[in-house]
């Protein structure tokens, strides 16, 4: 076990965030970047445990170089040093083409989730009256429902982990086992939901979320306040904060400006 | 089919002679990356009205068009911006406000409609969005879709595999193709006739070029047709798709252009703090689109230092340590 008491404090929720997801991504993995943090936690991977790893942009670029963390998919920073530049069509026919497909792994955020794991990016309220409207899928709906398996961003609130999303723009587990199958969809589902508070896995069997891990100085009980459907907390244990070598590769290497850490 | 052999214009005589009232329109780039935006631009000082216009990802362009009002109807998969705007601030108060007809698809969805134009097929299959609420909410009605001869009858339809389980696929979504009346996009290089180069990432340019019924390119170099036909394989548009070549420096400016300049940073956030406020809006585009002659006339006004501090490095791509904050 890692001395609490050194670790404690001296890093951000975000930090914490950023490296938790990047503790998920295999060596070996094609990773899926949305915008944001989602690239954070893949420069991370790759400069920690998964070296072997390959960055993969839907806009195209392949094995991106990135000296410079990019503030959009479409940012010039991704085209540097790439193994090879595709276009949209090349990149999600990537993560639909069987063989290649199941080795992609998909971050990415969303304005809601559901127990099953599928998301809203697209409205809050009623599709065709919204109270709030969002940017919609983009590639993120083709990822969820290609790839073999997604890591999924959210923040804990009861606004945004909801009974039912207002509009599922992203397929997780559909209506739980076998639905997925039922829908035609391929492919695996969501593995795991990084928060702000914890990581959230997926029951094997029911591929309901449950409380995988908590972050030190968050409680389960204030996680399940912040959630609008209860989750199975039995098996949860506390995540290890980052360690120093995490934190200092997240900072001087992936984001020196700051610009997604903040 | 144009293959005259030259094919260059102003960029006002272009967006008159394509881009009309009513038009159906699709524009290049990606988020913040070589959107057409002098051309964006001059549609707007134009005042050009009732576009119908469709987009995967494309970010600034769309969300200006929308601000200054060009726009009746959107076929997007995502309306945002990267950290400037995760979703673009005048399309949201124009969905919110109910100005704007919108319908949703993803965006390989849209891709394969601008493919399904380029190839002549009334649709294209995928497995993405099945059971989700993309197949279930149509944005436009049946009834607005029977009476547009321009649309087609469906959203979308999904359907059972015809060749029964082959390829291990119960059933896939059919989405139908896009001809547009008009294409714009921003290249780094093009010829007199039309031939044109993009460097670094296409996204769905070359698709969405290949479906329309005109085309319009805009490049931030002229150059000889030797200069491109001495290396054919990086060429990507062919002639024969142009109707009008219009150089524009800085032609995506604030958006990036791969090897020339980066996106600028001070300009989107100002832009986004204006896009938040009505009448900061309506003056920025006094001051910033209506308020200038062209696109050289706003590169004035933005001066040599700041263009300067956008210029890529020629082996990197982008401004190497650009303050982006």
């Amino acid at each position: 076990m890692i001395n609490k008491k050194n670790a404690m404090q001296d890093y951000t929720l975000r930090e914490m965030m950023a490296i938790a997801a990047a503790r998920q991504i295999r060596d070996g993995d094609i990773v899926f970047c949305g915008t944001g943090i989602s690239m954070l936690a893949a420069m991370a991977a790759k400069h920690i445990s998964a070296p072997s790893s390959v960055i993969f942009f839907e806009t195209g670029a392949i094995d991106s170089r990135l000296e410079e963390v990019p503030l959009a998919v479409a940012d010039p920073r991704v085209m540097y040093w790439t193994s090879v530049n595709g276009s949209l069509a090349d990149a999600f026919a990537t993560m639909q083409n069987r063989q290649t497909g199941r080795q992609v792994v998909g971050i990415m955020g969303a304005a809601q989730i559901d127990r099953y794991g599928n998301l809203n990016s697209t409205v809050i309220g009623d599709y065709f009256k919204p109270t709030v409207r969002f940017s919609g899928s983009g590639g993120a709906c083709d990822v969820a429902s290609f790839v073999g398996r997604t890591i999924l961003f959210m923040r804990h609130e009861k606004r945004k982990f909801v009974n039912q999303v207002d509009y599922l723009t992203s397929p997780g587990w559909l209506n739980g086992p076998g639905g997925r199958e039922k829908a035609g969809l391929s492919g695996g589902g969501p593995s795991a939901v990084i928060t702000n508070m914890a990581i959230m896995g997926f029951d094997d069997d029911t591929k309901q979320m449950f409380l995988e891990g908590w972050y030190p100085g968050v409680s389960p009980q204030q996680i399940l306040d912040n959630m609008a459907f209860e989750v199975d907390i039995s098996r949860a244990q506390e995540v290890l904060p980052p360690s120093k070598e995490e934190l200092r590769i997240l900072r001087e290497v992936c984001d020196p400006q700051r610009l997604i850490l903040g | 089919m144009n293959t005259s052999e030259n094919k260059i214009m102003d960029l006002s005589t272009a967006i008159e002679r394509y881009v009309r009232d009513g038009c159906h329109i699709s524009i290049g780039g990606f988020t913040l990356n070589r959107n057409p935006m002098a051309a964006v631009y001059e549609i707007i000082r134009r005042e050009v009205k009732n576009l119908h216009l469709y987009a995967h990802s494309n970010g600034q362009g769309v969300d200006e068009l929308i601000g200054a009002g060009c726009v009746a109807k959107l076929e997007i998969a995502y309306a945002g911006s990267g950290r400037f705007a995760p979703t673009c601030i005048r399309f949201r108060k124009a969905v919110e406000n109910g100005t704007l007809a919108v319908e949703d698809y993803s965006n390989y969805q849209m891709t394969l409609r601008f493919l399904a134009g380029a190839m002549g097929v009334p649709f294209l299959p995928t497995r993405s969005s099945l059971g989700t609420s993309i197949i279930e909410k149509w944005g436009f009605a049946e009834s607005m879709r029977q009476s547009d001869p321009k649309l087609p009858n469906k959203k979308l339809v999904v359907v059972d595999n015809p060749f029964g389980e082959w390829a291990d696929t119960a059933r896939v979504v059919l989405v139908p193709a896009i001809n547009p009346d008009v294409t714009v996009i921003h290249v780094q290089k093009a010829d007199r006739q039309g031939t044109a180069r993009i460097e670094g990432l296409t996204f769905a340019d070359i698709e969405q070029a290949k479906s329309a019924k005109h085309m319009i390119i805009t490049c931030e170099e002229l150059v000889e047709s030797d200069e491109l036909r001495a290396n054919p394989d990086q060429n990507q548009i062919p002639f024969f798709c142009v109707d009008a070549v219009v150089p524009v420096r800085y032609g995506a400016y604030p958006t990036a252009c791969y090897r020339y300049y980066d996106y600028d940073p001070v300009y989107l956030n100002d832009y986004r703090k204006a896009a938040r406020d009505d009448e900061r809006y309506k003056a920025y585009l006094d001051e910033f689109v209506y308020g200038m002659n062209d696109q050289q006339g706003l590169l004035d006004r933005i001066g040599t230092e700041r263009l300067d501090s956008i210029q890529a490095d020629p082996q990197k791509g982008y401004a190497v340590g650009l303050d982006r904050k």
